[in-house]
Parts: C-alpha cells; structure tokens; sequence
C-alpha cells in the first residue's frame, strides 16, 4: 500500500470513529432537550447524563485529531479548504465551542438550566449539518479558482439538492445512531421506562435514515457522475451495509439482543462510510486535490505513520480503560456508583 | 477590502483567539500540577484538608478546560482557515508536532475523565493520584509539542527551499529548531508559575475577605510556595531565551530593548520612551546589563536594529511588552520570598493584610505576564510569519468575509467568558469549603476549628 492510501486509510478511520461517537453525543443532547419539553425527561435524562458525562471531551478530541491529520497529510487540503470554508468552518467552531462550554456549564454549574439544554439540543443537529458542508464540497462544483485564489459559490451550495440531502442525511443518521446505542445502554442498565422510550426512537429514525441514503445517492448522480459511476461498481459494498441495517432494526424491533443490534448498526455505517470513500478517491477535492498530487513529503507521511502507530499503542489501553470504567462496568451503568 | 486590510484583520482575529486561548490553555498547562502536589501530600501527610484542596481546584479546573477545548478547537481550525498558504507550506515540514499535539490532548482527556469520576472509588487513594500523572503528562506535553509549532516559525529549519516548495523535509530537524529548548522551558515554567500564583491569589483573598480557615492557609502556604519556585524557573528560562534571541533572532531582542547601535557593553534600557528621532527618552538605563542578558558577559557585544534590514524590523512598541512582563517576574519573585521569610520568622506575621493583598495581585498579573510575553514574542516575529520564509501578508487568506468572522467570534469568546465566570461562581458560592470539610471529614473539620482559635 502506498503512503498516501495508508494516510487516508487511517484518516477516515478516525472520522468513522468521530461519526459513531459524536453521533451518539450529538442525538443524545437533542433527545435529552425532546424529552425535557414532553415532560418524560424524568425518565431518560440521568440514564443520558452517566453516559455523557465521562467521554464528552474524548467525542471533540477525535474531530481535532481527523482535521490535524487531514492538514498534515495533505497540506494542499489546507489551501483550498482553508481558502473556501471559511464562513461554514468558522460556524461549525462557534457551535462546536457553545455546545462544549455550554455542557461543561450545565453538568458541573447550572443543573437543568433550560436554555442551556435548549443550546445543547439544537446543536446538536446543526453542527453535523454544517460540517457535512465539508463532504459536499469535496465533490466539485461548488467552489472555482480564479486569479484572486479560491472562492465557495455559496449560491450553487444554497440551491444544490445535492447539499440538502447530505444535509438531511447527516442528521437522520445522528438521531438513528443515537437512538440504536441509548437503546442498548438503557437495556444495560435494566432501566425498563427509559428502554421503551428510546427503543421507540430507534424504529422511528430508522426509515428516514434509509431514504435518506437513497436520496443521496441519486442526488450524487446529478452532482459527479464519475464518482457516482464508481460509487455503482461497489454496488455489493452498500448491499451489505443494507443488510446489517436490516438485522439491526430486526433485533430492536424483536426486542432481543441490543448489543448485537448496535454493533450491526456499526458495521452499517462502517461499511457504507468506507464505501462512500473508497468510491471517492482518487479525488479528495475534486477537481483540485487527488491523493497523489496532495500528499505531503515522504519523510514526513513516514514520521506521521508511526506516529499514528506509536499513539494507537497508547490510546487503545487508555480507552479501554475508560470504557471498562464508565461503559462496561454494570454497577456504574446502573447507577450504582 | 483590499489585500492589505485583510492580512490586518486576519492577525486582530489570530490574535484575539490566541490571547484568549491563551488564559485557559495556561491553566490547563499549570493546575494539574498543582492538583496533583496538592492530592500526593494529602495522601502522605493523611490530611484531609489538602485532598479537599485538590478535589476543589478539579472542580474549577474542568469548566476551564472546557473552554480551553473549545478555544483550542478554534484555533486548531482557524490556522488553516486564516492562513492557508502558511499551512500549505508549513505543513509539509511541522505537521508532525501538530499532529502529536492531538494525541496529547486525547491522552490527557481521556484521564481527567476518569479521574474527575472516580474519586471514591478505589481503596487505595494512591491509586487515584496515580490517574493525575497522566493529566500533568498530557497538559505539559501538549504545550510542548504546539510550542515546538511557534518556534519553527520563529527559527524555520529542517528543509530545503526549491521555488516556493520545501523539499529534502527533516520533521525532527524541524520540531528541534534552535528556539525550541528555551522556549520550551521558559513556555512550560510560565504556565506552571501562573496557574500557582492564580490559586494563591485566590486563597489569598480568601483570607482577607473572610478571615479563612486553617484549610485555607494551608492552601496558600502550598502555593506561595510553589509560586516561589516557579518563578526561580521561569526567570531562569526568561534569562536563557534572551541569550537565544541574541544568538538567532537579534532583530527581536533590539527591537524589544530599543537597542540601535551593535556596541559592547550594551546598556539595559528600562521603560522610557522614543522621541520622532527614535532617541530613548525618560528611560532607566542600566549600565552594561544588556550584554549580560544578552551573552552573560558584561562587556559583550550585542548586535543592534540598524542590521536589520527597515523593512523587516518588527515594531518598536513591543520594548513596553517586555519590561511589563519582566517587571511582573521579578515581582511575583519577590512577593513570594517575602511570604516564605516571613513565614518562616516566628516574630512576624505572615498574614499580614498587605502582603495578602500583594499576593492576590500576582495571580491576575501573572496571567498579564503570559500575555505580555506572548505579544512580545509574536510581534517581535513581524514581518514574517515564517522567519525568512514567508511574510504575514503572503500567509493569509484573501476571502473578503474576515471582518465578520471576527465580529462573530469577538462575541462568541464573551459569551464564554460570562459563561465562565457565571459557572465558577454558581459552583463555588453558598458552599465554603468548611462546609464541605465538614460534610465528607468531620474529625478534621472538628479539629481545625480548634486548631484556628
Ligand atoms: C508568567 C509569565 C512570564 C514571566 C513572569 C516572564 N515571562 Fe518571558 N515569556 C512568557 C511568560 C513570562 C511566555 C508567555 O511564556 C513567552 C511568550 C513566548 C514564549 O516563548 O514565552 C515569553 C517570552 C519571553 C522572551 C521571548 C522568547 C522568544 O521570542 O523566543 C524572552 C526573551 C523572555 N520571555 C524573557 C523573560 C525574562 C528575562 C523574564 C524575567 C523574569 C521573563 N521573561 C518573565
Ligand atoms: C497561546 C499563546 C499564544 C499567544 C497568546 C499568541 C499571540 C499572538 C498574537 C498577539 C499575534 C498577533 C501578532 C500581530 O498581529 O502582530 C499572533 C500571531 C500569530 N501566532 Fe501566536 N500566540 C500564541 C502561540 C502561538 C503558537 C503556539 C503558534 C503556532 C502554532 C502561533 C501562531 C501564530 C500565527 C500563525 C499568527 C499570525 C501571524 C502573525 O501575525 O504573526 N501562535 N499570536
Ligand atoms: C503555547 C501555547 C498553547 C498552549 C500552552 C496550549 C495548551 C492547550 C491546552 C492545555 C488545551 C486544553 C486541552 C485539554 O485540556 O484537553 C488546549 C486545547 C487545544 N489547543 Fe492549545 N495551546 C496553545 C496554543 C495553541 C495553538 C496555537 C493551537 C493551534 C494549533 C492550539 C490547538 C489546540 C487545540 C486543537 C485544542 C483542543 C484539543 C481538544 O479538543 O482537546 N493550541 N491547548
């Protein structure tokens, strides 16, 4: 494998990871302002509250860990990016930042402060809008470079269907995955309530979230013909990703084996993300940047390689630890401790 | 807006997010080593008063480091929004220590989660400090990576240059530049230095606003003590990275000490001011002491600002930045002296309302210091934002939207800012640490309320 694949490889390795966590903090404080408003948060605010409260600054350290990554790799990505997301990135930082302040102030400070919780909801779902712009504007169209360098046609993203329906997909997708894993975590913790409340969320998001996929998917065709065309020659990637999504929704609805059913929607997302970028490249940014004509020096994808090593090493026991502590541990689950 | 406001405007929004970055990272650099003395001497002495003293200061400590994440986030982003062509280039050569930075974050964050959850849950309390040596390890390590980060552009190295594109890239070369080991160090002492003296300045006040309690002296001996300490190693790193910038970077050192004339001997310039003939005017001159700070040698010779080519001077005015922030070290030494001497002769009182009060000012002036040192160093870089390499203006952005974006987080870093100081109050008011010494120890509570009359 070259260089550069490795790099990605392991790059979109940690977005997957950011996607499955952040998603499940993300849909958790939208559900957890939902239910304060139908007046059921009785049931299902502590069950949210213990799980949040451990990993909530994990969930941002593996954002900052994709982006650095992404820059060192490929510093090209920097320029255009850099150059053209300055509106859209600098208001997913302003969210990013209200909504990590504004939970450490509601957790530690102010309890059941409503306008905080109101905060942490709606960003909930605004910030995995806004930062899908990214994933939009990697398909080309949306940006040219002139003399004056590189500018974003805000007005072709505005009126893309194709940014609307990533727009739409990516917050389907935070509220399923959210609702899949609170749906196990409550079953763990033998809260019956907050189980039937959650479980229900679960089926509920998981139709939008097929259609969802659907739609985007046509609405790429009309975006980037090439990448939808290579997109359709790993037709039997998102057949499978179909399938887990099946099983899952099969076990949640059967009401048995919630784990296996979070893990299905794991394998879901991990197949069809993997998918998606594997059918991307070899374009990062199309038309600008390719893997090949981005990637930064050998010696420094080398150092960065074993870094990336040398680090999993130490982050591997590090969350195992935290998960035995927090996650695993039934008593802590159940609120024992 | 044109070319040149943009690159203005891109260094106020640079600017305005690092300063303010600036406070919590420190913090979040500093308090874990004091957390972690505090809990260790807990543990050994068996005292509850100090274990208490370490579980308050966490609890403080984790609505700053929220901000220090956020305003992290920022500012991890913003680097390559604003200055994309310095990413694209710069990049190539120091993404390592960028990217290691993460990891130390991630390392960091992992454990404060564990150890701000776990407090009572092992029998051996020592099992618990041990979860704050990752937290110490983590913090230190991440200001050393960035750190590395700010001296490569202040000492670029570790490439070749071949139209406008790096090649034959060394990461290691790049990472130990010429400025990193006293940068380092002094970075590192600094935050260390301010994070004790804030929670001294806060005891301090404590004290004389409500008499405070055993558990409150306590409190302030550990830190002036620590303060003490730090401040010996921040002068000492301060003192270093003066001999560095003479040796690399003389432009910055003579711009900062108003220094024109390359002579030996070199008077030390204090304060004063500049007359329309750029003539020191009003200002304490100490004889020869320039050449000391500068090669440790009275009688050396010190190169001055007419070397330097006009157009690549970096602004005078940073000469104010540098007395403050070395006005404030040698004050924040001395008050803390004092403290210990008086502490230590039975005769006098230590807490004698003044000194008190001289002791709540160095926590706020110590964070001024941090600041001072920081625009020093920043703007003393200018022009360039890669020394030699690559000027502030050919780094930046040209999209026309900074100005709004800088409005934008102008009132974002306020609104955290109330956040902030609203949480801290509504954590700590109502509930003085008597009360809780008394609810979770109350043999120790008992005996120190004897122990205070
Ligand atoms: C509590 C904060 C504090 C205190 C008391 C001091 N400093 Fe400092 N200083 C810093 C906090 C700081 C800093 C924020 O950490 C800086 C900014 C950039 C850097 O490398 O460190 C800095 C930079 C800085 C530089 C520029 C380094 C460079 O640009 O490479 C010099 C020469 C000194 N300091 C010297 C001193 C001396 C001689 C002091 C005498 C006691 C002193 N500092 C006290
Ligand atoms: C946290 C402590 C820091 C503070 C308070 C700080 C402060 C500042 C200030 C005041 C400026 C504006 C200078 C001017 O406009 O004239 C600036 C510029 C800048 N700093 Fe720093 N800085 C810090 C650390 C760093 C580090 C570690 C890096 C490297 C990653 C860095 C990168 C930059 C860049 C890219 C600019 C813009 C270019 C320029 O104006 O020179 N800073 N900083
Ligand atoms: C020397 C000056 C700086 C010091 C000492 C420093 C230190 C810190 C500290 C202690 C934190 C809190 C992290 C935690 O507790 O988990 C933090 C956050 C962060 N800093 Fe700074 N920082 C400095 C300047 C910068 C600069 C210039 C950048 C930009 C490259 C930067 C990037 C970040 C990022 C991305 C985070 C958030 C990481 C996370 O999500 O946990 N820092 N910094």
């Amino acid at each position: 494998m070259s260089y550069e694949l490795i790099g990605i490889s392991v790059l979109w390795l940690f977005l997957y990871g950011y996607l499955i966590i952040a998603s499940v903090d993300f849909g958790a404080g939208f559900f957890a302002y939902y239910a304060k408003v139908t007046k059921k948060d009785h049931l299902i605010n502590q069950l949210i509250s213990r799980y949040l409260s451990p990993v909530w600054e994990v969930t941002n350290v593996f954002f900052v860990f994709f982006f650095v990554g992404l820059v060192g790799f490929f510093p090209d990505m920097a320029y255009y990016f850099g150059q053209s997301l300055l509106i859209p990135g600098s208001i997913a930082i302003v969210l990013l930042a209200i909504r990590g302040s504004f939970y450490a102030f509601e957790n530690y400070g102010s309890k059941d402060n409503h306008l905080y919780m109101f905060l942490y909801g709606a960003t909930g779902l605004l910030i995995p809008a806004s930062l899908s712009t990214a994933l939009t504007i990697s398909e080309g169209g949306y940006i040219e470079e002139t003399a004056n360098g590189v500018q974003l046609l805000y007005g072709e993203l505005l009126t893309s269907p194709y940014s609307w329906s990533v727009i739409f997909l990516a917050i389907v997708s935070v509220l399923y995955i959210s609702a899949m894993f609170l749906t196990y975590y409550a079953n763990r913790a033998g809260d019956e309530p907050a189980l039937q409340i959650v479980r229900k969320y679960a089926l509920f998001w998981s139709s939008p979230t097929i259609i969802a996929s659907l739609t985007t998917f046509i609405a790429l065709s009309q975006q980037n013909t090439d990448h939808f065309q290579r997109a359709i020659d790993l037709w039997w990637v998102f057949g499978i990703s179909v399938g887990f999504f099946m099983i899952a929704v099969f076990l949640v609805y059967q009401g048995k084996y919630y784990g296996w059913a979070f893990l299905a929607v794991m394998f879901q997302f991990f197949v069809a993300f993997f998918g998606y970028g594997a059918s991307h490249l070899p374009y990062l940014l199309h038309p600008f940047v390719t893997i090949t004509s981005g990637v930064t020096h050998e010696t420094m994808a080398i150092a960065l390689i074993i870094v990336f090593i040398a680090g999993f090493l130490l982050l591997v026991p590090s969350l195992i630890l935290l998960m035995r502590l927090f996650l695993f541990d039934a008593d802590y689950v159940k609120g024992k401790k | 807006m044109f070319g040149f406001e943009t690159v203005e405007l891109s260094r106020a929004l640079t600017a305005m997010t690092l300063i303010f970055h600036a406070i919590f990272a420190t913090l979040g650099v500093g308090v874990p080593v004091l957390v972690s003395t505090a809990e260790f001497i807990g543990i050994k002495k068996k005292d509850p008063h100090y274990t208490l003293l370490a579980r308050r200061w966490t609890r403080g400590y984790t609505i700053t480091v929220a901000i220090g994440v956020v305003t992290g986030t920022a500012i991890g982003l913003q680097l390559s929004l604003i200055w994309p062509s310095f990413m694209q280039l710069a990049g190539n050569v120091i993404a390592l220590p960028l990217f290691m930075e993460t990891f130390a974050f991630f390392f960091e964050a992992i454990f404060l989660g564990i150890y701000l959850y776990t407090w009572d849950r092992f029998k051996n309390p020592m099992y618990h400090w041990l979860l704050s040596i990752p937290v110490v390890i983590g913090g230190t390590l991440s200001a050393f990576f960035i750190t590395t980060v700010n001296s490569f552009m202040n000492t670029p190295q570790g490439f070749e240059m071949e139209e406008g594109r790096f090649t034959a890239v060394d990461p290691l070369a790049a990472m130990f530049n010429p400025a990193t080991p006293t940068k380092v160090f002094h970075v590192i002492s600094s935050s260390y230095l301010t994070a004790a003296a804030v929670l001294a300045g806060i005891a301090a006040f404590i004290i004389l606003m409500k008499k405070g309690s055993l558990y409150h002296k306590k409190a302030l001996k550990l830190t002036v003590m620590m303060t003490f300490l730090f401040a010996i190693l921040t002068a000492v790193a301060g003192d270093l990275s003066a001999k560095f910038l003479a040796e690399h970077q003389p432009e910055k050192l003579a711009a900062g000490e108003w220094h024109f004339e390359t002579e030996e001997g070199a008077d030390l310039v204090v304060f004063g001011s500049l007359n329309e003939n750029n003539v020191v005017e009003n200002a304490i001159r100490i004889p020869n002491a320039l050449s000391f700070l500068a090669h440790g040698d009275f009688q050396a010779e010190v190169e001055g600002l007419n070397e330097t080519p006009e157009d690549e001077r970096p602004p005078l005015w940073i000469h104010y930045m540098f007395d403050l922030m070395v006005s404030i070290g040698f004050y924040t030494l001395g008050i803390s002296l004092l403290f210990l001497l008086f502490w230590k002769m039975k005769k006098w009182n230590e807490f004698h309302p003044l000194l008190l009060w001289g002791i709540v000012a160095t926590g706020p002036l110590s964070m001024l210091a941090i600041e001072f040192g920081w625009i020093f160093a920043e703007v003393g870089r200018q022009p360039w934002i890669l020394r030699g390499f690559m000027t502030v203006a050919e780094g930046a952005t040209t999209s026309p939207y900074v100005f709004s974006m800088f409005v934008l987080f102008a009132l974002v870093y306020l609104v955290l800012a109330i956040g902030c100081l609203a949480t801290l109050r509504k954590i700590f008011k109502g509930k003085p640490a008597e009360l809780e010494l008394e609810h979770r120890y109350p043999q120790t509570a008992a005996a120190s309320k004897e122990g205070d009359e």
